[in-house]
């Protein structure tokens, strides 16, 4: 099998940011993305999802490390000031390398 | 009392005991639905029988209260309350717009007591959803401050409250009495047991607030209750004006008096991200709100029926 490695960009934050995070990472190179519903707790309390206000979203990008580092360094410049938000990378090794 | 105030108690009272309740989101989001939708048809029926000329000067009159109770609340936010700026704009903002819930329950008790009202008055709700939220961002940034007007008028005309309401309102006015009422044994009938799963829900939610009731202190309850009592009186000197009924006027203290906890805290979270949504939040969920739907709506009703004889 032909395995190829990759970046698996993985975004936390608050259901709000969806549709201004979603633009951002297409402009940033990602050539698709993942949408979760999720909730938790972290330094910004409970994120119960409960409702609209108190909900996350997970957002994991498969990208390569150019574009992954350039959507971290955007999310942190921008968002992480005032928005409940983590922002994490891993590698993962995926079968198509030119779908990503 | 009416059984849904009561499943709104049970459920702050579950809240607190820390029981595992809780509605799926998904589940919320198809009450609230429905609630918004109920709301739009029996005010889109009624607008169906008005004519523009009624109904102008009265828009026209909400749209001017929308604009001006952020205005009010504002420097006491700053001076009394010695919020910062971005977050006694964003209270502000909160207190001028509406609460669809608490409408909901207006209009339970105004259906549980017999009390005729003006129905077209959902379109009331729609009208100070907004005016509030512009309010809000500019006196948290100031005009010449670039701000994204288009990001943000997407955010609010098309966010879920506003866009339901008006979708509802449309069918309504377009179909007529003849025609909802082949739609009613969900949308009407079925009106109050929605609810009281609503105010379960928000009872569940406004526990999660009463925490932060004791970090932010007694300013914050203060504003929660005295601020609706004051707009309260402001809505029902509107609605005399008008020439509403009484029970149109107590609904119209009772939007006045709401603060929203819907489309102004997703507005403000993207137009004013430097606010604390847990300040604002708790004002409206933790005080606000559960004070309109106990004592509030009784009492503005009680208040408008005193100023009604008064002048009459």
């Amino acid at each position: 099998m032909n395995k190829s490695e990759q970046q698996l960009l993985t975004i936390i934050a608050e259901s709000v940011l969806e549709s201004s995070l979603t633009k951002d990472i297409e402009q940033l190179g990602a050539k698709g993305y993942t949408i979760m519903d999720v909730r938790g707790k972290g330094s910004k309390g409970l994120r119960n999802a409960g409702w609209d206000a108190s909900a996350n979203i997970r957002i994991e990008v498969i990208c390569n490390a150019a574009v992954a580092d350039a959507i971290s360094a955007h999310l942190q410049d921008k968002y992480y000031n005032d928005y409940a938000m983590v922002v994490y990378t891993g590698t993962v090794n995926v079968l198509r390398p030119d779908k990503f | 009392m009416d059984p849904i105030i009561l499943f709104f108690l049970f459920g702050v009272f579950a809240g607190i005991v820390k029981s595992p309740l809780r509605l799926p989101s998904q589940v919320y989001d198809f009450i609230t639905l429905v609630l918004l939708i109920a709301i739009g048809l029996k005010g889109g029926v009624e607008l169906s029988k008005l004519s523009f000329f009624t109904l102008l000067p009265q828009s026209l009159s909400i749209i001017a209260m929308g604009f001006a109770l952020p205005f009010i609340a504002y420097p006491v936010l700053r001076s009394l309350g010695r919020f910062q700026r971005a977050d006694a704009a964003s209270i502000a903002a909160h207190y001028g717009s509406v609460s669809v819930g608490t409408f909901a329950v207006a209009i339970a008790y105004m259906g549980a007591n017999n009390i005729d009202y003006e129905e077209h008055v959902a379109l009331f709700v729609v009208l100070l959803e907004i005016p509030a939220i512009l309010v809000g961002i500019v006196l948290a940034k100031g005009i010449k401050q670039k701000t994204n007007w288009g990001k943000i008028a997407n955010e609010v005309f098309l966010g879920k409250g506003v866009i339901l309401l008006v979708g509802g309102l449309l069918i309504g006015w377009v179909s007529g009495p003849e025609g909802v009422s082949s739609i009613e044994p969900l949308f009407v009938d079925m009106f109050k047991g929605i609810l009281a799963l609503f105010l379960l829900e928000m009872g569940l939610i406004t526990s999660t607030h009463l925490g932060s009731l004791k970090k932010y202190g007694i300013f914050l309850v203060c504003f929660g209750i005295v601020m609706p009592l004051f707009s309260s009186v402001v809505g029902i000197l509107i609605g005399f004006m008008l020439g509403l009924s009484v029970g149109g006027t107590a609904i119209l203290a009772t939007l006045a008096a709401s603060a929203s906890y819907i489309a102004v805290p997703a507005a403000m979270r993207i137009s004013v991200p430097e606010a604390n949504p847990t300040l604002s939040l708790t004002a409206s969920l933790g005080i606000t709100f559960p004070f309109n739907i106990v004592i509030g709506i009784p009492l503005y009703y009680y208040w408008t029926t005193y100023i009604y004889k008064l002048f009459a």
